[in-house]
């Protein structure tokens, strides 16, 4: 296995990242910076395609000041962060008790057959990883799964299946989809556009 | 109609704005707080309220802000417990999402009353759009005039942030979350000492959940008297509810505690009863950790008494026979759901999150949760049961915070009560993978 470079040059945030991390830093008194950490690493896996690879944290560390390690002990810590690449869309499954009295495993079930995948794996056109998560305070509107930043509540077959379609022709952007009862499925499958922003 | 302080404007149209929120009454408190009261008289309003803690351990808020040290020249901070991450709780959600200025206005008031010139809301990272919807509503209270420096012309100043963790449901223990916060790993503290002394950054510090710092608000604005008449003894004021499971109308409820639990879960005003006519198999009242109770104990205590909702009469006849409000996470199972799989289902979230430092929880949880697996899939044996007893007893207790018993309690509980279903799942391997075990006693009766 090659070993992975610990500095990557190329890995950069965005102007405008950089300004977002500048304002979460600001938010902290005086050399209390590092408290930025959790959602500077947040950002960086935004920026760099839903990871976070050493080299990223290593970026991370520099732009904190902090050492590497401190940065490690954190991102394998909290179950938010993916330390392996994923898909353009993680489909985040809660699969705790009240998900699960409402069918949550039967969700999953349906989600696996249907991408042909297991939790924790992407599919090969590195469209969706699926990921099971314990309780997202959701549980009176379950099954339910997160993608991106939005909770789709309320989970059937048939609103997976729409949902898979529209990711597959491009019609769901990230951070584009809100609910996912069943009279906006109606609306949207009448109307696919409405998804685009 | 029951009264409701916290969710009475949550349908207006357009709360989320500061605007609407204005015109609807809101920050009237800050004005009658920061202009004709001491920061003092703002607790004793809170302690003469009763107001209990209502992230779940229901310690009182107004001695829990009494203990918070005041050193000259040191900063104090409150934090908003915004973690929200017991199963079956979904309230403070609700509240950020539809009303974030209700909050805001409370931690204007609790900032005032301890002291503290910056305050900071740590959210769970999920709810990533709620960060959002905050910050948006905090932006507006600083144009206003609400936060920042000289508020309304008098000498307080605050500054409010807002702080998201990343996954963890550790981080709703307050030292973990205090860590959390200074951005490492979410391991609990050991205490002494407590935050109130030595906290956020070395400094004092007090942790309060959403609901706790949203019900300051009404008992600022109608006083803590009022706000004590409502309620059953030392029960007071409202609890928001948020209910799950096997019911008509899941949702977020605003009770008035010494409601009865039956009323709760069979009015159409609230649970709307069972989903589709079955019978109530189970009830966990308080979020996943505290006991699950049958049917006959969630509806009356063990002395035949009405159960209500309160601290006191939920927690009634201690574990053997009662629970706990907890966070108000109620969860009802109907009579087709297997405690077993659902006991498996809640031990390997707690081993999920474990967050290993102890060794009695780190490697407790794992134990439990591989035994109940393989009671679930039919390679149990009759002494596992016992095992799990004693697995459970010898987590509780013995770690540095709470999420050993909270991971302890539910095992503890369902063999307590359901022990003839634990046993039925071991002696019928098959048929156990075939259909479930119903209610108390069915299956037994059937073979």
């Amino acid at each position: 296995m090659p070993t992975q470079p610990m500095i990557d040059p190329s890995l950069q945030f965005s102007a405008e990242a950089l300004a977002e991390a500048q304002r979460i830093i600001a938010q902290f008194p005086e050399g209390k910076h590092k408290s930025a950490l959790l959602r500077i690493l947040h950002l960086a896996q935004e920026e760099f395609g839903g990871s976070l690879s050493i080299p990223i944290m290593n970026y991370v560390a520099t732009l904190l000041r902090i050492e590497p390690i401190e940065v490690y002990e954190v991102a394998t810590f909290y179950s938010m962060y993916n330390l392996a690449p994923v898909g353009r869309y993680v489909l985040e499954v809660c699969h705790t008790g009240p998900c699960a009295i409402e069918g949550a495993e039967k969700i999953l079930a349906y989600l696996e057959q249907k991408l042909g995948i297991k939790p924790g794996q992407t599919t090969p056109d590195g469209l969706f990883t699926i990921k099971t998560v314990e309780c997202l305070g959701a549980c009176g509107y379950a099954p339910m799964m997160q993608v991106g930043e939005h909770y789709h509540e309320h989970l059937s077959e048939t609103g997976i299946d729409l949902f898979i379609e529209n990711c597959k022709n491009g019609l769901v952007d990230k951070g584009t989809w809100r609910h996912f009862t069943e009279p906006v499925q109606r609306a949207i499958k009448a109307n696919p556009k409405t998804l685009q922003n | 109609m029951p009264r409701r302080l916290l969710l009475e404007h949550i349908d207006v149209e357009g709360i989320r704005q500061y605007d609407v929120y204005r015109r609807q009454g809101g920050y009237r408190s800050v004005e009658k707080a920061l202009k004709t009261m001491t920061p003092e008289e703002v607790v004793d309003e809170v302690k003469t309220a009763g107001l209990r803690g209502r992230g779940g351990a229901g310690f009182p808020t107004g001695m829990k802000w009494s203990f918070l040290a005041k050193p000259e020249g040191v900063p104090r901070y409150l934090l908003c417990n915004a973690d929200e991450s017991e199963p079956g709780t979904f309230k403070d959600r609700l509240l950020m999402e539809r009303i974030p200025h209700l909050l805001i206005e409370g931690m204007i008031l609790s900032s005032f009353a301890l002291g503290c010139r910056t305050s900071y809301i740590y959210i769970r990272g999920e709810y990533r759009w709620i960060v959002k919807v905050l910050e948006q509503a905090i932006a507006e209270a600083y144009a206003n005039g609400w936060l920042g420096e000289r508020i309304l012309g008098t000498d307080y100043s605050l500054d409010l942030y807002v702080s998201p963790g990343a996954g963890a449901y550790i981080c709703g223990e307050e030292t973990a979350l205090i860590e959390s916060l200074e951005g490492k790993r979410g391991n609990p503290r050991m205490k002494p000492p407590f935050p109130a002394v030595k906290g956020l950054w070395g400094c004092p510090t007090v942790v309060n959940n959403v609901e706790s710092l949203c019900a300051v608000v009404p008992i600022i604005n109608e006083g803590g008297e009022a706000y004590a008449g409502i309620g059953l003894g030392k029960s007071t004021g409202t609890k928001l509810i948020s209910a799950c499971g096997n019911i008509n109308r899941p949702g977020v409820y605003e009770i008035e505690m010494g409601l009865s639990v039956e009323e709760f879960i069979y009015s159409d005003e609230y649970c709307g009863g069972i989903k589709g006519g079955k019978r109530l198999k189970a009830v966990v009242p308080g979020g996943s950790s505290v006991p699950i109770l049958p049917a006959h104990l969630i509806l009356k205590t063990a002395a035949g008494e009405p159960r209500l909702m309160t601290y006191e009469s939920l927690a009634d006849g201690g574990f053997q026979s009662g629970s706990m409000l907890g966070s108000g996470g109620f969860i009802v199972y109907d009579e087709d759901q297997c405690i077993v799989r659902n006991t498996w289902n809640f031990s390997r979230f707690y081993h999920h999150e474990s967050c290993g430092q102890c060794s009695p929880c780190r490697e407790g949880t794992g134990w439990m949760e591989k035994v109940l697996h393989r009671i679930e899939h039919g390679h149990g044996h009759l002494h596992d049961i016992n095992l799990l007893v004693e697995v459970a007893a010898k987590i509780e207790g013995n770690t540095i915070c709470p999420l050993g018993d909270a991971a302890a309690w539910p095992v503890a509980a369902a063999i307590r009560h359901f022990r003839e279903e634990f046993e039925w799942h071991i002696n019928e391997p098959i048929l156990s993978q075939q259909r479930n075990y119903g209610l108390v006693g069915e299956a037994l009766l059937e073979a």
